[in-house]
């Protein structure tokens, strides 16, 4: 054990004397965000994944099986295009490559849900909140790095992964037409990728602000359920909606839940053509994109400023949070 | 200068008081050992020191209001509780990129240093190492920020004796000088008895003695009495008599009868300074009879 007397050195320094404690406001944001990529992996890893599978299966498809298979999943063959309407031709083509994001976006949604359940739980299940708190970052700052996967992060990896897979989609479909014989020609002049990735960009933002009430209400619930986060996150929503249902006979909640999962397609885009008969979803034009009415949609901000009250609440619920 | 400064901190869990009007100063280079019982109110104390837990009262701690400067606060402020706080899935790497990426008082060259002393490989994660090498990396964070407190919440429970001397020895020898202050908390009393300045008793959210150890090797006497020389010894008011291995020992507060010494002690058997454990128990008195255990 060391004594006393080496417990002091004679090396008085001036407290003073400290270099200045200075770094960007952002820095510790964008650490806290790197460090919630490398605690989570299927931040990314989920996305590629179900990219991954999806190419090996519009591969497999488009090579081994025979021709009549093929064109259910590539119903862009010469002899097919030659025989449909523009239109069709336009929905058929793009049909593969629209499943592909909206799967990419289906996990994305589903990794952000449970990101967000155990984004504030997991660091006071594991007594980690201890370690966190004792660095310089705030709460504010550590809540919004969290906020930041499901609104920002996740986002732009449904971008960029959709964008690499349809044309590595669509490089594979030139090369198997060309190596039977055709002509890849009308991959290149018939589908328009980059108008469908205009809208892949516009849906990712719409269905985020849309969504980020629910994100939010799932950072809130992490930050403050012991257990059975997902449980708390959820059923008492369910419990009002069905006790409305039964005590009332109406389901004001009920539609208010749906809406504001899946409410976004009628204040984002027009679902119907000038002579009012609903559009295939499988290709939409950007004539159809209605940013406008979406902005000015109540639904909209009323679910934003509900997501910023949810998101400052566990701001202020992680200052009073400690280990379980 | 004062690091700490409280007046009349008080903390209420419902009915529970944890924190009684504690008022505590602690004075820059100082190495303070807050001891108590578990419950005592330690580490509340110290939640609130760090801002992690709202209180009554006043508090500043290098100027500050811990519970609404905390991110600011923990510039100058390290913190290391027990071993089980580095997060399991983080890699070694990771965690010094973190630090130095949010802390601007880290020096990353210096944490590596201190690392290469150890065998912790830096792919290796948190949850791969022994307790023992999360501490001597716990430590090595910490010991590479230019702090100017440090708080040591139970920091060697779990570890074997060899990994608690390293600790304390690397924390004085490799950390600490007069421009740092240290408070620690701990039950193993007999590791930091020699490391502290200070000492702070407090039970059941209240303190029971707050003095230098300066002050403390002064003023308390422990005598194993020679069984002849017992009623002499009785005479003279101990604070506290317990028997081990059939001697009566004795302890003698110098503030009750200042004509007291050593050497007049010294005709009725072995003296010798207590441990800050028996110090804690005879001030307790039944109180802190079963606590015994827990402080030493």
């Amino acid at each position: 054990m060391s004594t006393q007397s080496n417990a002091v050195p004679d090396s008085p320094l001036d407290s003073q004397a400290l270099p200045p404690a200075t770094l960007s406001e952002t820095r510790p944001l964008y650490w806290s965000v790197r460090r919630e990529l490398w605690e989570n992996h299927s931040i990314y890893v989920a996305p590629l994944a179900i990219a991954a599978v999806y190419l090996l299966s519009f591969t497999v498809s488009a090579i081994w099986l025979p021709n009549n298979m093929r064109e259910v999943w590539m119903p862009h063959t010469m002899r097919e295009m030659a025989t449909l309407k523009v239109a069709d031709t336009l929905i058929g083509l793009a049909m593969p490559y629209t499943h592909a994001t909206a799967l990419v976006g289906m996990v994305a949604f589903l990794v952000g849900i449970f990101y967000s359940l155990e984004a504030l739980h997991s660091e006071r299940r594991d007594r980690s909140i201890l370690f966190w708190k004792a660095l310089p970052v705030s709460d504010l700052t550590t809540v919004l790095s969290k906020a930041a996967i499901p609104l920002v992060v996740l986002p732009l990896i449904v971008l960029a992964v959709s964008v690499v897979l349809q044309q590595i989609m669509r490089l594979l479909s030139m090369a198997v037409l060309v190596m039977n014989g055709g002509s890849a020609a009308p991959l290149w002049t018939r589908l328009p990728l980059s108008d469908m990735e205009l809208v892949t960009l516009y849906g990712t933002v719409v269905i985020v602000l849309w969504h980020a009430p629910i994100y939010c209400w799932f950072l809130l619930v992490s930050g403050w359920a012991r257990r059975a986060v997902f449980l708390w996150a959820v059923v008492p929503w369910l419990a009002i909606a069905a006790m409305e249902n039964i005590a009332f006979h109406t389901s004001f909640l009920g539609r208010m839940l749906h809406g504001r999962l899946l409410g976004f397609g009628e204040a984002a885009f027009d679902l119907k053509d000038k002579n009012g008969v609903p559009i295939d979803t499988h290709f939409i034009p950007l004539t159809q994109l209605t940013p406008g009415r979406f902005l000015s949609s109540p639904g909209l901000w009323l679910g934003l400023i509900v997501a910023a009250a949810f998101f400052l609440a566990a701001v202020r619920q992680r200052r009073y949070r400690e280990p379980l | 200068m004062t690091v700490i400064e409280a007046r009349g901190l008080r903390k209420a869990f419902g009915a529970t008081v944890a924190l009684d009007g504690v008022d505590l100063q602690v004075a820059e280079g100082r190495i303070l050992g807050l001891i108590g019982p578990n419950g005592a109110g330690k580490s509340t104390a110290l939640n609130a020191i760090l801002g992690l837990t709202p209180y009554q009262g006043e508090l500043r701690v290098l100027g500050r209001d811990p519970w609404n400067e905390r991110d600011q606060l923990m510039r100058d402020v390290c913190f290391i509780a027990d071993v089980a706080v580095l997060p399991r899935w983080m890699q070694v790497s990771q965690a010094l990129d973190y630090v130095a990426g949010v802390h601007p008082r880290f020096d990353r060259a210096k944490a590596e240093s201190f690392l290469a002393k150890t065998d912790i490989k830096h792919s290796s994660k948190i949850r791969e190492l022994s307790k023992g090498m999360v501490t001597q990396f716990h430590l090595a964070l910490v010991m590479a920020i230019d702090a100017r407190l440090l708080v040591l919440d139970e920091p060697t429970i779990g570890l074997d004796i060899l990994y608690r001397k390293q600790f304390y020895d690397s924390l004085l020898n490799d950390y600490f000088d007069r421009s740092r202050t240290i408070v620690v908390t701990t039950h193993q009393v007999e590791d930091v008895q020699h490391v502290l300045t200070d000492l702070m008793l407090i039970n059941r959210g209240r303190i029971v003695l707050t003095c230098t150890m300066e002050e403390f090797e002064s003023r308390y006497l422990e005598v194993k009495v020679r069984p002849e020389q017992v009623a002499a010894a009785r005479a003279l008011k101990p604070i506290h008599e317990r028997q081990a291995l059939g001697r009566s020992i004795l302890i003698f507060d110098r503030a009750v009868d200042q004509k007291l010494d050593r050497q007049q002690l010294a005709t009725l058997g072995d003296v010798h300074t207590p441990s800050i454990a028996d110090l804690f128990v005879a001030l307790m008195g039944n109180h802190a009879g079963a606590a015994k255990g827990a402080a030493r």
